[in-house]
């Protein structure tokens, strides 16, 4: 569905960055709320077939999302971001890390800061996220690690389901 | 520290040009000679020489003279890793989005006429 919406995935070598452009079909307020209520985020946040599961949601400058991705086997890989500045609903920034259960962040796995911006394209919404490692080191480690070895056979399982669900 | 940075403008180098590409994709299957290269290639063997000697001199790919035939290999599998790492952060990021085109349609559907 929805095959028209634009879609932009880029990096910047130099400013060691992942930048993601996405249309959406929605106003602007109500994809706001997607990305930023907890009960709404656990509904589409993690890619398939995994699914998101929020432990602690705090949005505000200062608080957290601490969030699980769960596999169908039930292997939970958990994140935490840590919110630093949010503008409703123009955008908020972040920052990205790997932690465990208690929400702990690991401070050897590479983490990301993040910059997500929203904005009114006619009747879409345009939501722009800016991903970056803080210094060429960490965007190696994170190439190094690649995604974990759970998210990464889940993620091959989808490249073997898309071209099905696409006819 | 600083060396890590350089593999890493060297990825990106290298994948941005198509022949250069090409190249690391073919090597990362095994090593093979320059003319083994340049044949997909419609493309003078000088020219394409150039995009061997950009790869060598970046210390991605090494080549290594027997008589009168060069071979070339992969010299790490930096590139190759990185491009995967890509590949799935962008599968990733397009389901996700998938997924929320779906709640989208839900959430406007309960608010009906809102």
């Amino acid at each position: 569905m929805a095959s028209d919406l634009r879609f932009e995935f880029t990096a910047d070598k130099t400013k060691r960055t992942i930048s993601v452009v996405r249309e959406f079909n929605g106003h602007r307020q109500l994809v706001w709320d997607c990305h930023t209520k907890s009960e709404l985020l656990d509904r589409w946040f993690a890619p398939k077939p995994l699914t998101t599961q929020t432990k602690h949601m705090d949005f505000r400058a200062g608080g957290y999302w601490h969030y699980a991705m769960v596999t169908p086997d039930n292997e939970k890989f958990w994140n935490r971001l840590n919110y630093k500045t949010i503008d409703p609903i123009d955008g908020y920034t972040a920052q990205d890390g790997f932690c465990d259960e208690t929400g702990t962040v690991n401070p050897d796995l590479p983490g990301s800061h993040w910059d997500v911006k929203f904005s009114d394209l006619g009747k879409l919404t345009l939501v722009t996220t800016v991903v970056q490692y803080a210094s060429a080191d960490s965007l190696q480690a994170a190439i190094d690690m690649g995604l974990k070895d759970g998210l990464a056979s889940t993620m091959e399982r989808l490249d073997e389901l898309l071209p099905v669900l696409q006819g | 520290m600083a060396n890590h940075g350089l593999v890493l403008d060297n990825v990106f180098h290298a994948l941005a040009d198509p022949t250069r590409r090409a190249v690391i994709q073919r090597l990362s299957k095994g090593t093979a000679t320059i003319s083994e290269l340049a044949e997909p290639f419609d493309m003078a063997l000088p020219s394409f020489v150039k995009h061997i000697s950009v790869l060598e001199r970046s210390r991605l790919i090494t080549s290594r003279k027997r008589g009168r035939v060069r071979t070339c290999s992969l010299k790490n599998d930096n590139l190759v890793k990185a491009e995967r790492w890509f590949d799935e952060l962008r599968a990733q990021w397009a389901s996700r989005y998938n997924n929320l085109d779906n709640l989208l349609v839900k959430l406007s559907g309960d608010k009906n006429g809102v």
